[in-house]
């Protein structure tokens, strides 16, 4: 039973990542129409700028240590963080400490910029083009960007730990009743499926009941007729791409200490997140969301050993297996609203 | 006037045939050349085929740095570096039997296919006598295949699949880099003495050709010093997240994790694994315990602050006493800044090995330079007394156990040498069932 629990509960965080991603993609589709392949770069994104505020806030200047040496026998330099000297050892060490939470702030109005300037820059010349084409070049945009992280910070992991009082784990299980030491769950993740359903309360709380939300609503339902009530609709959507990339941001900034960023980290979820945004349904927000935890919580049963005793390799195909099964048996997806990519 | 009419079927006749004679491989085709590829002018071009793009292009560009200077070293320019410690005393600073080094690059993106293809690139286009290189068992074992079609001498760069030298082998490819057996033959011991003969372990294995020979070595060794196998679990190359396969670990009874992962899997199952809090564990009255075989300097630094105390084993590590390591430390980190990697630091060896070999035969005839490796012995490049054993191809030299340093003192600065099992320790027959199957072939000179 504790294994069980422990599987649910990494699902639930796996989970928690697949539904940011795939909240955003539906979005930017439901709103837009468009069929976002850099969303998964956009993901990687947002951990390159906790990654980046990590490197802001060491920026340090360097002092020659006489007595100890470096690898070739010279006189040590010592680099010491700018804000370690402006604001002493354990207010400067502090603020680097929690670089990650940090982030959160400063990620918000990057990826924003970010989101709205994508929508502005490529994809609203590929509005009125085939799917084919938007998949292409958003595709082709999510290699870009890659290569560009690449470029400035390698291809090798970047460690980007969580602030030390969030580090490590704690027994769960004794919350539930179990004995001790039954299930350990480390603290950052438990952080990370709260925040996420945050932040996904916070995106459905703004769609329903703000007077933005509810024009993008009867946007994403009947374009046109917004249109002729004279709402610019246009610029609606292309704030809720900024919101959309913004939330992809939040769940990379997040993700950060739970694995080191890489530069390729947005490919290994953008497809399934594109599956979750399939199984989910096309377009549906709770459906996304649900998609999201559900592939999650499977995938992680599916690593189990008892499971890969009797289906061996079943960790590898899973989602692929249920979302065969829910289109064969329900061809719009769990939460599909008709009309949606069929005509 | 006449004119030209083209026709669509004329054209796509016309361009399948021309494709088809352009696309027929030269490399095969009988020649004047004694030999593929043999260097005619003053000139003899070296083919390094590393990951340039992918997830160990860092790496790769180690080994880049590392061929360069390798190069360097043998037009004699630079300071030499382990050219001045190097037993041999063959080259002579003027290029390979007088023909300055030249050299290309092709990008192995990791993958088996793309490795093939720009090693076939630098052999028919770029008249390369010999290929080097890569960062992984998969690449290497389908390179030194071409290459032994080819009729050029392979020098694997990382490659630590006991398959490389052993069921794979092939009498063109020569491994300088150790592998799988010889690291659990020198982790098991040290394994044993630290934590107590009386472990349970539980192994998670990459699922591919390294990992299968890891997971098989270590089983055997750490059974073999009295330790039981609770299970050795596959995990797909293409994982992540290693949770879900973290936490039956917890639970399973075992008190020590053996991490069968490389490069980016490694940083990540490592990082999850301590983030569980499995070193804070007591099971079975025992601190939990996790173990890497493999490490690789390089990449455990995106593991950060997870690697303290955590051992494993490596070929080389800069921080080493010897001549030849501080000649090439020195020579490497004056030109570059920071110290090089174990990657590094076999495709430098390999580079001068080859060009040695060269030089003994008299010749760039893979035959002839192979029949210099077969039981060379040699000193001088890092590893102590080295061995080229004739039957497979492989080194034989002593072996680092390392472990993450608690005090780092620089980012550089993460492993410390625990201990250096002389080779003897690590020494197998050729026969040895870990080694069996396939065999070396005969060496082709191809043209």
């Amino acid at each position: 039973m504790d294994a069980i629990i422990l599987q649910i509960l990494n699902g639930l965080d796996k989970g928690s990542a697949y539904a940011l991603i795939a909240l955003g993609l539906t979005l930017i589709f439901g709103t837009l129409g468009v069929v976002n392949f850099a969303h998964g770069a956009i993901f990687m994104l947002g951990a390159f700028t906790a990654v980046t505020l990590d490197r802001l806030l060491n920026m340090s200047f360097v002092t020659i240590d006489p007595t100890r040496t470096n690898f070739l026998g010279q006189p040590l330099e010592v680099k010491t963080p700018y804000i370690v000297s402006w604001f002493g050892d354990s207010i400067g060490n502090g603020i680097i400490d929690w670089a990650v939470p940090l982030s959160i702030l400063f990620s918000i109005p990057i990826m924003l910029f970010i989101g709205y300037a994508m929508e502005r820059g490529i994809i609203k010349h590929f509005y009125h083009r085939p799917h084919a084409d938007q998949i292409l070049v958003t595709f082709g945009l999510a290699i870009v960007l890659q290569e560009i992280i690449k470029a400035f910070f390698g291809a090798n992991p970047i460690p980007t730990p969580a602030p030390a009082a969030f580090r490590g784990s704690f027994d769960f299980g004794v919350w539930l009743g179990f004995p001790a030491n039954a299930i350990i769950y480390p603290y950052w993740r438990m952080i990370y499926f709260l925040f996420s359903a945050i932040v996904i309360s916070g995106v459905f709380a703004f769609l329903r009941f703000t007077t933005f939300g509810m024009v993008v609503r009867a946007g994403m339902a009947d374009r046109e007729t917004v249109g002729l009530l004279g709402i610019d609709i246009d610029k609606r959507f292309t704030i809720m791409f900024g919101i959309a990339a913004a939330v992809a941001g939040l769940a990379g900034v997040m993700y950060a200490p739970i694995n080191s960023p890489n530069y390729h980290m947005g490919m290994d979820f953008l497809v399934l997140s594109f599956v979750v945004v399939v199984v989910g349904g096309m377009g549906s927000l709770p459906g996304a969301v649900l998609a999201g935890f559900l592939l999650g919580v499977l995938e992680s049963f599916a690593s189990m050993n008892e499971i890969k005793s009797i289906l061996p390799g079943i960790d590898q195909i899973i989602i692929y297996l249920i979302a065969i099964i829910i289109l064969l048996t329900r061809p719009r997806g769990l939460m599909g609203r008709k009309g949606v990519m069929e005509d | 006037m006449s004119k030209l009419i083209l026709t669509r079927r004329g054209l796509l006749k016309t361009g399948a045939v021309a494709g088809a004679g352009l696309a027929m491989p030269t490399v095969f085709a009988s020649g004047a050349a004694a030999y593929t590829n043999e260097p005619k002018g003053g000139t003899v071009t070296l083919g390094f085929n590393v990951p340039q793009s992918g997830p160990y292009a860092d790496e790769g560009a180690d080994e880049l740095r590392a061929y360069k200077l390798a190069v360097e070293h043998l037009n004699g320019e630079g300071d030499g570096g382990m050219l001045n410690t190097f037993s041999s005393k063959a080259l002579k600073g003027n290029g390979i039997l007088g023909k300055k080094v030249t050299y290309v690059t092709g990008d192995t993106q990791t993958k088996s296919d793309a490795a093939r293809a720009s090693a076939k690139s630098m052999i028919e286009k770029d008249g390369a006598v010999m290929i080097t290189g890569g960062s992984s068992s998969g690449v290497a074992i389908a390179v030194q295949g071409l290459c032994q079609d080819a009729g050029v001498i392979f020098m694997a760069g990382l490659t630590h699949s006991n398959d490389t030298t052993g069921k794979d082998k092939k009498a063109n490819g020569f491994r300088h880099f150790f592998n799988a057996y010889m690291s659990a033959a020198a982790l098991a011991p040290v394994l044993a003495n630290a934590y107590g003969k009386d472990r349970k372990f539980y192994m998670l294995t990459a699922d591919y050709t390294w990992g299968w020979t890891q997971a098989a070595s270590m089983k055997a060794f750490l059974e073999g010093a009295g330790w039981t196998m609770v299970k050795d679990v596959r995990t797909p190359l293409a994982t992540t997240d290693f949770s879900s396969y973290i936490a039956p670990v917890m639970n399973s009874g075992a008190d020590v994790l053996i991490l069968n992962h490389y490069g980016g899997n490694m940083v990540n199952s490592l990082t999850n694994a301590v983030n569980f809090g499995l070193r804070d564990k007591m099971v079975n009255g025992k601190q939990f315990e996790i173990v890497v075989p493999l490490y690789s300097r390089l990449m455990a630094k995106g593991a950060g602050e997870n690697v303290k105390g955590i051992l494993g084993s490596t070929n080389w590590h800069w921080s080493l006493q010897d001549e030849g390591t501080k000649a090439f430390v020195k020579s490497f980190g004056t030109k570059y800044g920071f110290p090089p990697s174990q990657a590094a630091h076999t495709v430098y060896c390999q580079t001068l090995l080859y060009a040695d070999a060269c030089e003994r035969a008299g010749t760039f005839n893979p035959c002839g330079v192979a029949e210099a490796l077969e039981g060379f012995e040699f000193d001088g490049l890092g590893n102590g007394k080295t061995l080229y054993r004739a039957d497979d191809h492989q080194c034989f030299k002593d072996v680092l156990v390392v472990r993450g340093k608690e005090k780092p003192t620089s980012e550089f600065d993460l492993l410390e040498v625990v201990e250096k099992t002389p080779v003897e320790k690590v020494r197998y027959e050729p026969d040895n069932p870990f080694f069996k199957g396939g065999s070396l072939g005969k060496c082709n000179p191809g043209a």
